[in-house]
């Protein structure tokens, strides 16, 4: 059984079925992404394993314990942390409230974590006083990735990390996702621009209207035939 | 009557009948208008209830003030009823906490569209906490004020300074500006500085993204229910002690308090403060009659023989009221750029 397993998930919004018996999975040091056009319901997903929607069918699982039932605050004590697509940060908070604010839910210390965000964002430094609304993208987007690490997470959760940021930018995001990875904790996430996220994933999944496509790792998708000219343009 | 032109005298005049009035007012409405934008930040409805919710602040210090005092449990000189807030407050506490448990808890649960349904429910809220005070102390107008009335009074100031226009310092526009300006700086050393108070801040400003830090929204909900009782109830005393009791009264407050919010910039506790003060001295500066202090600034034969008061003072509400429509159409975010209501 893997790290975090989301298995046979059915969920929808109202009476708008979205997800059909699909199912994700990643282990620690590892990093699956989840891509497939819009629609599919990758967004959906990560909300279901967040506990942000409910599923009417299926089980989410962390380390072999059952956390569907748990409530979104609880999962986050349990090790999972998320940085959603848009809205990511406190727009009228300063950079370091921000971080505060990442790591409100531990009783311990948080200026050693704080640091650490520092040293792996060195701009945020600099920044901290200041509110994260006069941020560019690419540093908002460091920030709320500073802030989803504040809890010393297990597993992150990333929504759609490279929207509307530039191509160099995009790299420096995907570099620091693999930092993220190889200091042990388990990554999952949604992607829009498949060919780049394939090419560093240990593991993907291709879902199309709410059900799992392909699943492989990210060469075997990358080489697939179908994958390539279904999602990856030939 | 002098017939030379006498600025200090005409100072005195204002300074008594317009600046400490206003200030005073404005610290009342400032007050009331926080509480609303608390609300208003945190649970994202306007409080159609906060002028009702005054009252019965006031209503609570009414009747402990009174048993004191009855008791013989006062300090000579100073108003009971500040001495009873702490234990109206629990009472004030324990009330909005349970209508919070009863009316808005639900609609955030349901998650309505919570500005029009939460306006919806508090006019709900309104009518009952008015009916509940009208209720209990009648709807008739009382004073509740004992101890001294003046820190100085108008004989006191011409003796010292030898005026002939004198100025009177209330003890209520004293104890008002005083706790006004306690209470707003508490709120944002607490808003700005503290674990809780960032917390209601960021969930303010991204409720999905405080969530996902793992603050809790029933904790941030009921601080934020804890705050308004120690606003509303200072607030709605102070008001009281200054102008009297009247259930009425209050439930008008309303008008000035939400003009504040809006002229000021919705969610935005700076801009509620300003809006407060900018309401309080144009309803004051507009129906004051400024035939005396034309007098000492004027050469006799240019004497007013008229009252030169630009509005009736039974015209205040409607001050508010064009207020807020101005600020509407010219300036929706109000001045310190607050937030559009656009009926989510």
């Amino acid at each position: 059984m893997a790290y975090l397993e989301g298995k046979n998930l059915v969920a929808s919004y109202g009476v708008v079925p979205i997800l059909h018996e699909c199912s994700v999975e990643v282990e620690k040091g590892e990093l699956a992404v989840i891509v497939g056009p819009n629609g599919a319901g990758k967004s959906t997903v990560m909300r279901v394993l967040l506990g942000m929607l409910d599923a009417s069918a299926g089980s989410v699982t962390l380390d072999g314990n059952d956390i569907s039932m748990l409530s979104t605050q609880d999962r986050i004590s349990q090790g999972l942390a998320f940085v959603p697509q848009t809205k990511n940060v406190f727009p009228s908070m300063t950079v370091e409230e921000n971080l505060q604010m990442g790591g409100f839910i531990r009783k311990d210390d948080i200026s050693k974590t704080i640091e650490e965000v520092y040293e792996l964002f060195p701009i945020l430094y600099d920044k901290r006083k200041q509110l994260a609304v006069q941020l560019s993208g690419g540093q908002r987007q460091q920030v709320a990735f500073g802030r989803a690490m504040m809890t010393k997470p297990s597993v992150m959760l990333l929504d759609e990390p490279t929207a509307g940021v530039s191509p160099i930018v995009m790299d420096e995001i995907f570099s620091n996702i693999l930092d993220v990875r190889n200091a042990g904790m388990a990554v999952l996430m949604v992607e829009q621009n498949a060919q780049q996220a394939l090419n560093i994933a240990d593991k993907g999944f291709v879902l199309v209207s709410g059900r799992n496509e392909h699943t492989g790792t990210g060469k075997e998708l990358i080489n697939d035939r179908e994958v390539r000219k279904k999602f990856l343009g030939g | 009557m002098s017939d030379s032109i006498d600025i200090i005298n005409a100072f005195a005049l204002l300074t008594n009948f317009v600046i400490l009035p206003a200030l005073s007012y404005g610290s009342q409405l400032a007050l009331g208008a926080l509480a609303v934008t608390l609300v208003y930040s945190i649970l994202r409805f306007s409080n159609f209830a906060q002028g009702d919710s005054m009252a019965f602040g006031t209503m609570l210090v009414i009747i402990i003030s009174g048993y004191m005092i009855s008791k013989g449990w006062t300090i000579t000189g100073f108003p009971t009823a500040i001495l009873a807030i702490p234990l109206a407050l629990v009472g004030m506490s324990i009330y909005l906490l349970a209508m919070d448990r009863l009316v808005y808890k639900h609609y955030r649960k349901i998650k309505a569209k919570q500005n029009i349904v939460g306006i919806t429910a508090s006019i709900g809220v309104m009518f009952v906490t008015g009916g509940i005070v009208r209720f209990i102390l009648g709807a008739s107008a009382q004073r509740f004020g004992d101890g001294e009335r003046f820190i100085f009074s108008v004989r006191e100031f011409k003796a010292f300074t030898g005026l002939q226009q004198g100025i009177a310092f209330k003890t209520s526009q004293f104890l008002t500006i005083t706790l006004a300006i306690l209470l707003v700086a508490f709120l944002f050393y607490f808003l700005q500085k503290t674990k809780t108070g960032k917390a209601m801040r960021a969930y303010s400003d991204n409720t999905e993204l405080a969530l996902l830090s793992g603050i809790d929204p029933d904790k941030v909900v009921r601080i934020t229910w804890l705050l308004v009782a120690l606003f509303t109830t200072i607030a709605g005393t102070l008001y009281g002690l200054d102008k009297g009791f009247a259930p009425q009264q209050y439930h008008l407050l309303l008008l000035p308090i939400f003009a504040s919010v809006i002229v000021g910039g919705i969610g935005s506790p700076i801009g509620a403060i300003a809006g407060a003060f900018l309401v309080a001295f144009s309803e004051i500066l507009l129906t004051y009659a400024y035939k005396k202090f034309l007098i000492y600034l004027l050469p006799l034969s240019m004497h007013p023989s008229s009252l030169v008061q630009l509005i009736g003072t039974e015209y205040k509400y409607a001050i508010s009221f064009v207020i807020l429509v101005i600020v509407l159409l010219i300036r929706p975010t109000g001045i310190f750029k607050g937030k559009v209501i656009d009926g989510d």
